[in-house]
């Protein structure tokens, strides 16, 4: 690990305007992707911002019906919630899927959405790769391609985003908010926040630099039946090949996000107009354009059949 | 170098050190309590795992001057030889290891996972996320996936943890 000075602010001003002030710095909070990240001299920050004495770790009701979950809050404090549990059953069932005990002990809310990829070869740091090197290239083309994308993808990098938490999030329109050095607060929906690769990457979100998340919101309650079901290597503690974040309404209707297929959670709006004339169809306009790999070929079959088992579920 | 001071195994410890030392380093290198653990270093065995604050956590995925004021209890101070924690007796009687390596992050795993299920804390497996969950095999499985046991004495850690929570 290269070293770094450290220091700990106790409140979102502080921290967006400490991150200004020291280029190179990071926020830490749970820091369980991070500190990984930096052992390997992938991350390599020069200042740490504990931001664990903030606060921001609680769930309060909004005006509107919904929820605003503060930044800190930890992975397994959502997933715990009586709210979550009984309104947004996608969302606990998505976070209950992800990582261990351990790790979501740890683990919070804005963390969550702002891990890095798993893909093998952006770990690998004796090979080239657009994310942790801009410009060098990426092996995973043409390389071990099982786990990574098969859409959204471009000729720079076929990595996907790793959070369960952030597919539930994109189905259910969470929105989050932040506060920028500048002490602007702005509300990002998450279909915004996570960018495709394109050429540039190594750039995953529209956070500006020292921008700081304050809570994620929730709109109200969709009802329906929700259901994550994640397919992956074990039946625990492994990253999705596919994962599939559904509400489905009595009437057929219902919204889709998919996870492990693409460098953000994947969503098509327009696609869910087909979900009631069943899972086919509606994986057909999901994943209209998808580039799969040889490899990974299989995930578009897998996608299907993971949505024909949570339709299948949801008229039981 | 930063200096912090945490409660462990319910001493007050102060300790000098780099920055960059994780509370497991802290643990093992300055406090000399090898009890916990380094397996993999990354978060992927849970041979590392401490309770902090009444939560298990990796202590190698954390760093020590994060945890200033903290209650950190490891396998020492869950029980010693001839007042052993009714856990670390179960794994005895049940031989729930072989050589041993990853256990003390077994047991410190499965101590505070019991309470997460005391508490009402749903899991993967949980059928129902508005009911409590049920203390059953299967649910211990899901949650100690997160201890990985190379010599493979899971049916035996599972028949201990299943006593103690008996």
């Amino acid at each position: 690990m290269r070293a770094f000075t450290y220091e700990r602010v106790r409140t979102p001003a502080q921290a967006a305007a400490a991150a200004a002030l020291t280029p190179g710095a990071k926020f830490i909070a749970g820091g369980t992707n991070l500190l990984d990240l930096m052992k390997l001299q992938i991350e390599t920050p020069s200042h740490l911002i504990d931001v664990n004495g903030i606060g921001l770790d609680e769930i309060e009701p909004t005006n509107d019906g919904g929820l605003r979950i503060g930044a800190l809050v930890r992975n397994t404090d959502l997933a715990s919630d009586a709210r979550v549990r009984r309104d947004y059953g996608v969302l606990a069932r998505a976070l209950l899927a992800g990582a261990t005990g351990q790790l979501r002990n740890k683990a919070t809310t804005a963390g969550n959405l702002l891990q890095r990829t798993r893909c093998a070869y952006f770990y690998d740091t004796a090979q080239p790769c657009n994310k942790r090197q801009p410009g060098t290239g990426c092996s995973a083309i043409g390389g071990v391609t099982r786990q990574l994308a098969v859409i959204g993808s471009s000729e720079a990098c076929i990595a996907t985003h790793p959070s369960d938490m952030a597919v539930a999030m994109r189905a259910l329109d969470a929105v989050v908010e932040t506060i920028t050095p500048a002490g602007t607060a702005r509300n990002i929906p998450i279909a915004d926040f996570h960018r495709l690769p394109g050429d540039t990457p190594h750039i995953e979100t529209v956070l500006e630099d020292g921008e700081f998340i304050t809570a994620v919101t929730l709109p109200s309650p969709l009802g329906g039946r929700q259901f994550y079901r994640k397919v992956r290597d074990r039946a625990s503690y492994a990253f999705a090949l596919v994962s599939v974040a559904a509400v489905v309404q009595p009437d057929g209707t219902g919204r889709v996000a998919l996870g492990g297929v693409a460098h953000k959670p994947w969503r098509v709006e327009a696609a869910e107009t087909d979900l009631p004339r069943g899972a086919k169809p509606a994986m057909a306009a999901i994943l209209d354009g998808a580039r799969p790999t040889h490899d990974n070929a299989f995930k578009v079959t897998l996608a299907e059949r993971a949505l024909a088992a949570v339709l299948v579920e949801a008229r039981s | 170098m930063a200096n912090v001071s945490f409660h462990v195994n319910g001493e007050v410890r102060s300790v000098e050190l780099d920055t960059r030392t994780t509370l497991l380093d802290a643990l093992r290198e300055h406090l000399l309590l090898t009890g916990s653990k380094k397996g993999c270093d990354h978060g992927q065995c849970g041979a590392c795992t401490v309770i902090v604050d009444g939560r298990r956590i990796y202590s190698c995925l954390t760093l020590a001057v994060m945890h200033e004021g903290s209650e950190i209890t490891t396998i020492e101070g869950l029980g010693q030889p001839g007042d052993l924690h009714p856990m670390q007796a179960a794994f005895v009687r049940h031989d729930g290891y072989q050589c041993g390596y990853c256990t003390p992050g077994q047991i410190c795993a499965s101590v505070a996972m019991l309470e997460e299920i005391r508490a009402g804390m749903p899991s993967h497996v949980t059928a129902d996320l508005n009911v409590a969950p049920q203390l059953t095999a299967e649910e211990i499985r899901e949650r100690m996936s997160g201890n990985i046991c190379r010599c493979g004495a899971y049916s035996n850690i599972i028949d201990a943890i299943t006593e103690v929570a008996a």
